[in-house]
């Protein structure tokens, strides 16, 4: 073994011989399973003063599947990157327990929608086993490139699905099939950064060379900015007839920023921005659902002064402001007050006001790791299909996470998105495993040290003669 | 692509940082405004989520509880004994509609908020215990309150009870009243008993104060500081000395006479007998020529023009800044001359206290869950309207008007009392019913002037003469007195 890759470095971004870190990843996974469990336990030590009856089972359940899935990394991408499958694992589990959590308030509201912790464990059940496919059945993310143009299609298709069903709650962002609704969008987020790695991997020299340069800045040919006006009309039109302003911005925004990546000119991203400006401008003004969302991101007490009513907007303010530093503790606080959406696009709000600043930011961490941990996996990555397809992945997720949470901190206007992982929906939890999985999948490859060359025999030979 | 891919971290993690200050900035710098905004309902479910402490009365009797409530996150709901008769002094503290008066005043101690409570906060959360509220304890009298509240029977008035010898309020009524409980949950059946009691459901508007925060032209109990005027003034120096008044007496710069009520000679009588029939031309004439400003200032030094915080907020009591004829028609307490019940009795104490005010006060002292005292109430001298000298002789010309004029009913056996009575005219010319006043203090054997009383009973009766005062509201005074002297003796 080489002394020139040491131990002592943890960075992904090398070639050749790494240590496989599986060892690390299980010593993590321990710990993503044994919190979880703890959480669990106090939630029910809050709320009933007794330890639940679950606990065993949820801890069991929890930790085997973690274990399978730790087993299969380690047959199958032996030489994944160790921080994903823990962080995700914790986050799902968290989740979980704050929708129990949330289960156990006894405010009128939630109870008619009945408990919903099951069947997001089931949910969670079934986007792990989705994991497992993946990186059993995805021999090598280089494979994703040849569906590049069938992606496109089956995106398209997915996005623009969901304007034929009726609005929920103000927002057309759900297929409802026999009682069974899926988001689309959660799904729609990995198959276009699948199209888009593949489309700017053939077109990106195209993109940044044949430019001219104008005041300073290279602008593309008008011929190339075709795709980039229609991926603007695209997303300008989600917005229009779904009325849903986090798929169009993640939508767009995960164009800009492969675009960027591909191309290496920041004039995209001034286009991209321009265009976004423009096209969320012009919505706004004219669109009440998004005038209403901004009107509530400005000044998010202005119904509760108008009506004397609290709305969501404001609940959640309260709920983070309840939390203080250190939050009320698991179980203690009111975030329920919230309404509907407390289990799901406001879950964020239940951490913010039980588990405190601390725990927001503790959370807010995890999810920076993750996302980082992809890009270190698109740097690590040697083929630009590779690298194009992490950064996707990992710029979507950030991206989520931050209109998700942005969001609902009043940072910006809410959109309807769900906090991955954590938040309740069958769509947005089997989507993000599947995102870690490429995401891991390509970490394998990319960390994978290279084969040793054959020893050459005329090496030898020339030795034996010089002696 | 790596020089790109490493900007795309750095924005990936600028998004999260951006996340992770806006979180500072609501859970940390914002956070105690989000944490108490009065709309945030979990103010209101903190606050109820245990009992509240109670409001006691001196004798240790707690006129407030807190029972709890099923269906709702409120837990605790306040509790009333006897809630009419002791509402005045409560006020109230509903789920619904907020808190008043000691209930508000004290929030923070019966709710176990205030800082000086930090203590025994934090040793009930290292404990796990629930947060405690402390007590707050009254000046009041169960047995004085009783008997004017009966007394006052459903007469529409006011009555307040006083020790002049240290400011401390025995009873305080205000009838028609209201039960707090009533309304003290927020459900539906609260919401209708609330609206069922505002002023435009109910005309008698029960949720009034009517003695501390209602004022009322004082009428004839207002000689008692013309005639403090008379005398501090130097204008007589006895109260038997012949006043040179003529009967009727013509408005100074009209050409209106007034008369006096009743068939008992007043001209030129002297303070003691111009006390005893409550002669109108006397007091008129002593008004005029004390003069306007002097007058207000007798007035403001018995405690006009301000507000009292006893330590519920009081209604201002005025002597007007006005003309002649207005000014000699307000020093027998008429014209926009206006008084609250709890103003007249500070004036009668005063003068039962050998001139000496005392602060009125209600609150005797504030406790700790922990039975510690937080706050206690030391009576304070609030100044000297007239010398030792002036209020005998006032003293002397009132216990004349019980013991021979117009204020007999009020006679106690084996107690001096002194007292006077007044009929308020009200309304446009007069119309309306006339207000009976009446104002009293007893002074036992040994000297010592346990009570003052001030009633007022806003007259269902017709009767324009000047012993209607005496025969609505003197009973009350009287039935507040005796039972304040049971409780001595």
């Amino acid at each position: 073994m080489s002394t020139s890759h040491t131990t002592g470095s943890n960075t992904t971004i090398s070639s050749g011989d790494l240590p496989s870190r599986r060892n690390t990843e299980l010593a993590m996974l321990a710990f993503a399973v044994l919190i979880p469990v703890f959480a669990y336990a106090n939630v029910g030590l809050a709320v009933n003063g007794e330890v639940p009856a679950g606990m065993l089972g949820y801890g069991l359940g929890l930790g085997l599947l973690a274990g399978i899935a730790h087993l299969v990394v380690r047959k199958f991408a032996p030489y994944a990157d160790p921080l994903m499958l823990p962080i995700a694992t914790l986050l799902n589990g968290m989740g979980l327990v704050l929708i129990w959590r949330l289960d156990q308030s006894e405010r009128v509201p939630l109870v008619r929608e009945g408990a919903a912790a099951p069947n997001q464990l089931m949910w969670s059940a079934l986007g792990i086993a989705l994991f497992l496919a993946v990186l059993i059945f995805l021999k090598d993310h280089r494979i994703l490139q040849r569906y590049t143009y069938i992606s496109m299609a089956v995106a398209l298709v997915l996005l623009i699905l969901p304007m034929f069903f009726p609005a929920v709650y103000g927002a057309k962002i759900w297929i409802t099939i026999g009682g069974m609704s899926i988001q689309p969008g959660e799904f729609a987020k990995i198959i276009i950064a699948v199209f888009f790695a593949g489309y700017l991997m053939v077109k990106r020299d195209a993109l940044a060379l044949a430019s001219r340069r104008f005041m300073g800045l290279y602008l593309p040919r008008g011929r190339d900015l075709g795709p980039i006006l229609v991926i603007w009309a695209l997303s300008v039109l989600i917005l229009v007839f779904e009325t849903d302003l986090g798929t169009s911005l993640l939508f767009f925004g995960l164009f800009v920023v492969m675009l960027y990546v591909a191309t290496e000119r920041t004039s995209w991203i001034l286009f991209g921005l321009t265009l976004a400006v423009a096209g969320a401008v012009a919505v706004a003004s004219f669109e009440p659902h998004v005038q209403g969302r901004v009107e509530d991101w400005l000044d998010p007490f202005h119904v509760v002064r108008e009506t004397g009513n609290a709305n969501q907007p404001a609940q959640a303010m309260w709920a983070f402001g309840a939390g203080g530093i250190i939050g009320a503790g698991l179980g203690q606080g009111h975030s329920d007050l919230i309404g509907f959406a407390a289990r799901s696009d406001y879950i964020f709000a239940t951490v913010g006001e039980e588990l405190g600043l601390t725990g927001v930011m503790a959370f807010v961490l995890l999810y920076g790791l993750l996302v980082e941990r992809g890009v270190r996996t698109a740097l690590a990555a040697r083929d630009p299909f590779g690298k194009l397809l992490a950064v996707g992945l990992s710029a979507a997720f950030a991206i989520q996470v931050f209109v998700v949470a942005g969001g609902v901190m009043a940072l910006i206007p809410l959109t309807g998105m769900t906090m991955p992982f954590l938040a309740q929906g069958g769509s947005s939890v089997i989507a993000n495993w599947a995102l870690v999985a490429i995401l891991l999948k390509i970490s394998d490859t990319a960390r994978r040290p290279a084969p040793a060359p054959a020893p050459s025999p005329d090496v030898e030979m020339t030795q034996v003669v010089r002696s | 692509m790596n020089k790109p891919l490493r900007r795309i971290a750095i924005f990936c993690g600028l998004l999260m940082v951006a996340l992770m200050v806006r979180a500072n900035w609501i859970q940390f710098v914002q956070a105690d405004e989000l944490q108490s905004d009065p709309k945030n309902r979990r103010v209101a479910i903190e606050r109820y989520g245990q009992p509240r402490g109670n409001i006691i009365l001196s004798n240790g009797e707690a006129i407030t509880g807190s029972t709890e409530v099923e269906g709702t996150d409120f837990r605790y709901k306040r509790t009333y004994k006897n809630g009419e008769m002791w509402a005045p002094v409560t006020g109230y503290a509903s789920q619904a509609y907020g808190a008043t008066q000691l209930e508000a005043i004290y929030d923070g101690i019966l709710t176990g908020d205030d800082d000086r409570l930090f203590f025994n906060r934090t040793i009930d959360m290292i404990t796990g215990k629930d947060q405690k509220g402390g007590n707050v304890v009254t000046t009041l009298d169960q047995s004085v309150q009783q008997a004017g509240f009966e007394a006052m029977g459903d007469k529409r008035g006011a009555a307040v009870a006083i020790n002049p010898e240290t400011g401390a309020i025995l009873g305080l009524i205000s009838t028609p009243s209201y039960d707090p409980s009533v309304f003290a949950g927020n459900s539906a059946k609260d919401a209708e008993a609330w609206k069922k009691l505002q002023k435009e459901n109910d005309p008698s508007d029960p949720m009034l104060n009517r003695a501390l925060r209602q004022t009322y032209p004082p009428g004839s109990t207002f000689k008692i500081v013309t005639a403090a005027a008379a005398i501090e003034s130097g204008l007589y120096e006895d109260i038997d000395e012949k006043t040179d008044s003529p009967d009727p007496y013509l408005l100074p710069g009209t050409r209106t006479n007034l008369p006096n009520d009743g068939n008992h000679s007043c001209e030129n009588a002297s303070l003691r007998v111009a006390m005893q029939w409550s002669c109108n031309t006397v007091f008129a004439k002593i008004a005029h020529e004390v003069g306007n400003e002097e007058m207000i200032e007798y007035a403001e030094k018995f405690g006009f023009g301000q507000e009292h915080f006893v330590p519920v907020r009081t209604a201002v009591s005025v002597y007007p800044e006005d003309n002649q004829p207005q000014n000699a028609q307000a020093g027998i307490g008429q014209a926009s001359n206006r008084a609250t019940p709890i103003q007249m009795a500070m004036v009668t104490a005063a003068v039962a206290n050998d001139g000496k005010m005392m602060e009125p006060y209600m609150v005797d002292r504030l406790v700790a869950p922990n039975l510690s005292t937080v706050e206690e109430h030391k009576p304070k001298e609030m100044g000297q309207p007239i010398s030792g000298e002036t209020a005998q002789k006032l003293q002397q010309a009132m216990e004349t008007v019980v013991e021979k004029g117009t204020g007999t009913i009020a006679q106690i056996d084996g107690v001096t009392v002194g007292g006077k009575t007044g009929t308020a005219q009200h309304g446009e010319n007069n119309e309306e019913n006339p207000y009976a006043w009446f104002v009293s203090y007893a002074k036992t054997a040994d000297g010592s002037t346990p009570i003052a009383v001030a009633v007022i009973i806003e007259s269902a009766d017709v009767l324009r003469d000047d012993i209607a005062g005496s025969k609505l509201a003197a009973p009350v005074a009287k039935a507040m007195m005796k039972a304040a002297l049971e409780g001595k003796g």
